[in-house]
């Protein structure tokens, strides 16, 4: 070869080089700091304690119990070859049920789930943007109440090409959506002229921690019937409410209406073991829907996020066993509730105010006296001193694209009681400083 | 327009514009009240028993909706993406169609003599003892046991790296090394792990092509490329034929005049897809083919992604060259290539999902990093296999033996066919063999060998894969897959075949 030819890099499309997986943000600039200098109890004490990531740490003893007791969850004895063969995108007949089960207890066996209703995913993510390519176009919009989880951005938009358009909700009502909220934000999609396909709800709410009411269900409901449009559920959380009764699922809403098609062909529930079960690595997500041609797309589509034949075992044997999964939803609910009791009672203590939640792996602050000047700017500024002086990782408001800047959200459940007691010394010391300023 | 005339006169006397535009007006809205009074209802339209916290403003608003929602009938029915639609179909193909009969129909030799024999599924099923055997010995250990033995949830349970742990990387990168005969080495930074090779396949089109654009193929191609590859992503798949005159091999010219043709309607390539060992050939690429695609490849500045999932299942003599090994040797630009390879071939796992992307490109690793959590491997599956993986000692034993009898059932098999008369293409790796049935279809055409093909799943019932599913150019070819089942099957299948080939079995659509 005579001459070196600078030939042009070879190219990469749109979607691998655009932003939208949102990693840039201070939500997960945050864990880049706590990943370079994480708090240990004893090698670390100085370090970054990790309060932004919703994980639930606490009942992993009860997990390692049953694993200890029951060997034969492990698969390995007969049945071996079925299941190390098994791709069938159905997934494990048994898991299925298994997590039907789980799904209805978790609700205090107030409704029933059809096992041949659910389509399995690797993980909640998957089975969201799932969901999200087989409701939507590329180029229509989803309605999402804010603040939501600052995942939504990257599962719902970045490869589906669909945008999300805030459903805008206020302090003043506890963030609960109201009527005007969806009129405003499905005439500022139109106004954009963007085709809405859905309303995306958490429920319970991340970041709020707090369950939705009836009223606002069924208010967001009917508005799904009058434009004809999907409702989609995020239930991840639903096992981890403190008080059982306090949670209605989307599903007992369309129970109680009689199940009319109407209503139920445009409802689908998202559902995961990372939270409630505090099994993130397993990967383990469902999307069950009362839409037949949905089930059916999505199903096929779950080719691209199989979840292992083995783990689904490890799992149908897990959650099948009723004296297991009664004992850890009642024993996890306890623990969590006295988490949460400490770490609010800790906040008040140190003259910080949280809106009053009642679910969730995480507490919504209010900064908002703390900000020097109440605007984003002002926020980030706040979160930055957090971050760098105090040494924890929260997660902005912003970041969840909540409309009043100065919340924050702070998880509790991924730490030891030890860590939580440090964390909020930290904070009743930050806070002592600054009212002597 | 009778009704125009006399409004016409009206406008055009006294009152003339106003009675002209009110009086049309007025009739619609009579029109529009008289019909309203007298609509049917639905019957469903009745609400239910209001809840107490409702006001009675919110009841109202309901019920009107919903009442208008049930008038509308059928026509208000949600919708849901167009992608959604075309996936939710019923499968036409006779890849999948195949598939499922012989799931829902199984062949046992003993408990379903009569059922259907599946030949149409790529997957090891002839090793299996020695992975049960491994497990057994080896288990409890690797599962949940930490190094000081005790039972320890925590390292699997919280969230691990989306794109795999550095253990498994290292694990399958020795692994990979030492399947392709040492001849390569993996870089664990170079990996990116994912719930099968699926995903992985789909991961790179999302990274290396737009919507609208396409990547080069050569066929015939494993039916599921047009699944991974146009599914979600939008990108097409451009068939660039091979022929049997060639032995089904490659020819740049061909790459040449498809990459041309394409350009000119208009549809930009990105890269060029290919199996390494072929599937459903069988087939190997030669060391002066990898270089010429190279060369191709560097002169469009496209991609490359090779698909080598059978790169542990060669039983043939000829040597099986990666890519990589390719590059490793040679001063080729490495940002274009990119290698899939995968657990569900070579270690019979394919129920344990899991995948690989290999990269030289560092763009394209930070992509697919991201992109990996929605398709992670699952963390207590990867914590077996980075024992199983590790233990060298077995995977020797393990690769020697299924090399062994993987070759010695596809010479029974070849054998088998060749006594009706039916000869394979030249093949050295792979689960299958391609064997052409052309001389036994009615008519030289796709309609004949899917007659070919319904004979032998109905009447024969054996389920092998047709050509047309593949997308080759030349009908009468058939993907036989003899790795999932035993010796003793194989009498069995050549006489369903000839079964097959004689009913006279009158199809409703034969020529």
């Amino acid at each position: 070869m005579a001459i070196e030819i600078e030939q042009p890099s070879v190219g990469l499309s749109r979607v691998a080089v655009s932003k939208t997986h949102g990693e840039d943000s201070p939500y997960f600039a945050g864990w880049k700091a706590y990943d370079e200098n994480p708090y240990d109890g004893e090698s670390n004490r100085s370090g970054v304690i990790q309060m932004g990531l919703a994980e639930n740490q606490v009942s992993f003893d009860l997990l390692e119990k049953y694993l200890e007791e029951h060997p034969e969850a492990s698969c390995w004895g007969p049945g071996f070859k079925e299941n190390a063969l098994f791709q069938d995108y159905h997934g494990l007949k048994s898991f299925r049920q298994a997590m039907a089960n789980f799904m209805e207890k978790i609700r205090g066996g107030s409704v029933k789930f059809d096992p041949n209703r659910i389509v399995l995913t690797a993980g909640a993510t998957a089975a969201n943007e799932l969901l999200t390519f087989v409701l939507a176009n590329p180029g229509d919009a989803l309605l999402v109440p804010t603040p939501y989880y600052p995942g939504f951005d990257r599962d719902l938009m970045w490869r589906t090409g669909v945008k999300i358009v805030p459903i805008h909700c206020e302090s003043s009502n506890n963030f609960q959506v109201t009527a005007g909220a969806l009129e405003s934000a499905y005439e500022h999609a139109e106004s954009m002229n963007l085709n809405v396909r859905g309303v995306l709800i958490t429920n319970p709410s991340n970041p709020l921690g707090l369950t939705i009411q009836r009223c606002t269900l069924e208010l967001i409901l009917d508005f799904a019937v009058r434009k004809n449009v999907h409702l989609v559920s995020d239930e991840i959380y639903s096992g981890s409410t403190f008080s059982p009764s306090e949670f209605i699922s989307i599903a007992e809403i369309l129970r109680d209406r009689g199940y009319i098609k109407a209503e139920t062909e445009r409802v689908h529930i998202v559902y995961s073991l990372s939270k409630d079960l505090g099994l993130p690595g397993f990967r383990v997500g469902t999307v069950y829907s009362y839409n037949d041609s949905v089930v059916t797309a999505a199903r096929r589509m779950s080719s691209f996020t199989l979840i292992s034949s083995q783990t689904q075992h490890l799992l149908a044997c897990m959650l099948s066993n009723e004296e297991f999964t009664g004992n850890y939803i009642k024993t996890n609910r306890e623990r969590l509730t006295k988490r949460h009791e400490t770490i609010v009672e800790g906040l008040r203590i140190a003259g910080i105010e949280c809106l009053k939640g009642n679910a969730g792996l995480f507490c919504w602050m209010n900064l908002s006296p703390l900000l020097a000047e109440p605007t984003r700017g002002g926020e980030l500024a706040l979160w930055k001193t957090i971050l760098t002086e105090v040494r924890l990782n929260i997660s902005p408001g912003s970041s969840c694209h909540c409309s009043e800047p100065g919340w924050f959200r702070v998880c509790f459940a991924n730490m030891s009681e030890q860590t939580l007691g440090v964390a909020l010394e930290r904070i009743h010391k930050f806070m002592g400083q600054r009212k002597n300023h | 327009m009778r009704l125009i005339v006399p409004l016409q006169s009206v406008v055009q006397g006294r009152g003339g514009l106003i009675f002209g535009s009110l009086i049309p007006c007025a009739l619609f809205y009579f029109l529009q009240l008289y019909l309203k009074r007298h609509r049917s209802h639905n019957p469903q339209s009745s609400p239910p028993s209001p809840t107490l916290s409702s006001p009675k403003l919110a009841e109202l608003t309901r019920t009107s909706s919903r009442s208008n929602l049930f008038s509308r009938g059928s026509n208000g029915q949600v919708r849901i993406s167009s992608r959604a639609i075309s996936i939710a179909k019923p499968n036409d193909s006779p890849y999948y169609i195949g598939l499922e009969k012989a799931s829902e129909d199984p062949f046992d030799r003993f408990g379903n003599p009569d059922g259907v024999i599946q030949l149409g599924l790529s997957e090891n099923r002839l090793c299996f003892d020695l992975i049960e055997k491994w497990i057994l010995e080896n288990l409890k250990d690797s599962m949940m046991g930490s190094d000081d033995g005790d039972l320890n949830i925590n390292g699997i349970a919280t969230y691990q790296p989306f794109d795999g742990t550095l253990e498994l990387k290292l694990a399958m990168a020795g692994f990979m090394s030492h399947i392709m005969g040492g001849a390569v080495s993996f870089e664990p930074s170079q990996m990116v792990l994912t719930a099968g090779a699926t995903p992985a396949i789909e991961t790179l089109c999302f990274c290396l092509a737009d919507q609208g654009n396409a990547f080069l193929v050569p066929t015939p191609y494993y039916p599921g490329f047009d699944r991974d590859v146009k599914f979600r992503t939008g990108v097409e798949l451009i068939p660039v034929h091979c022929r049997s005159t060639d032995n089904f091999t490659l020819s740049i010219t061909a790459l040449d005049q498809a990459f041309n043709q394409t350009r000119k309607h208009g549809t930009k390539i990105r890269g060029i897809l290919l199996s390494n060992p072929a599937n459903p050939v069988g087939n190997l690429l030669s060391r002066e083919m990898l270089h010429a695609i190279l060369d191709f490849a560097r002169e469009k500045n496209i991609h490359i992604i090779s698909d080598e999932i059978f790169a542990g299942s060669i039983y043939g003599d000829e040597e099986f060259v990666s890519m990589a090994e390719v590059l490793d040797s040679e001063g080729f630009d490495k940002d274009r290539v990119h290698i899939v390879y995968g657990l569900s071939k070579d270690l019979s796992l394919p129920g344990f999902r899991v995948g690989v992307i290999y990269s030289f490109n560092e763009n394209v690793l930070a992509a697919a990093r991201k992109l990996t959590r929605f398709s992670s491997v699952s963390a207590p599956t990867q914590r077996i296999l980075v024992s199983m993986l590790s233990d060298t000692r077995f995977i020797e034993e393990y690769i020697k033996t299924t090399k062994r009898r993987v070759r010695n059932m596809y010479d029974l098999f070849v054998a088998g066919l060749k006594k009706l008369n039916i000869r394979c293409a030249d093949s050295s790796a792979g689960l299958y063999c391609w064997a052409d049935m052309s001389k036994l279809i009615s008519s030289y055409s796709e309609k004949g060998e899917l007659e070919l093909w319904d004979k032998l799943l109905n009447v024969g019932k054996i389920n092998v894969t047709p050509g047309s599913a593949c997308h080759c150019i030349e009908p009468g070819w058939f993907r036989c897959c003899f790795t999932t089942i035993v010796e003793e099957d194989i009498p069995v299948v050549m006489e369903r075949i000839q079964k097959a080939v004689k009913s006279t079995t009158i199809l409703s659509n034969s020529s």
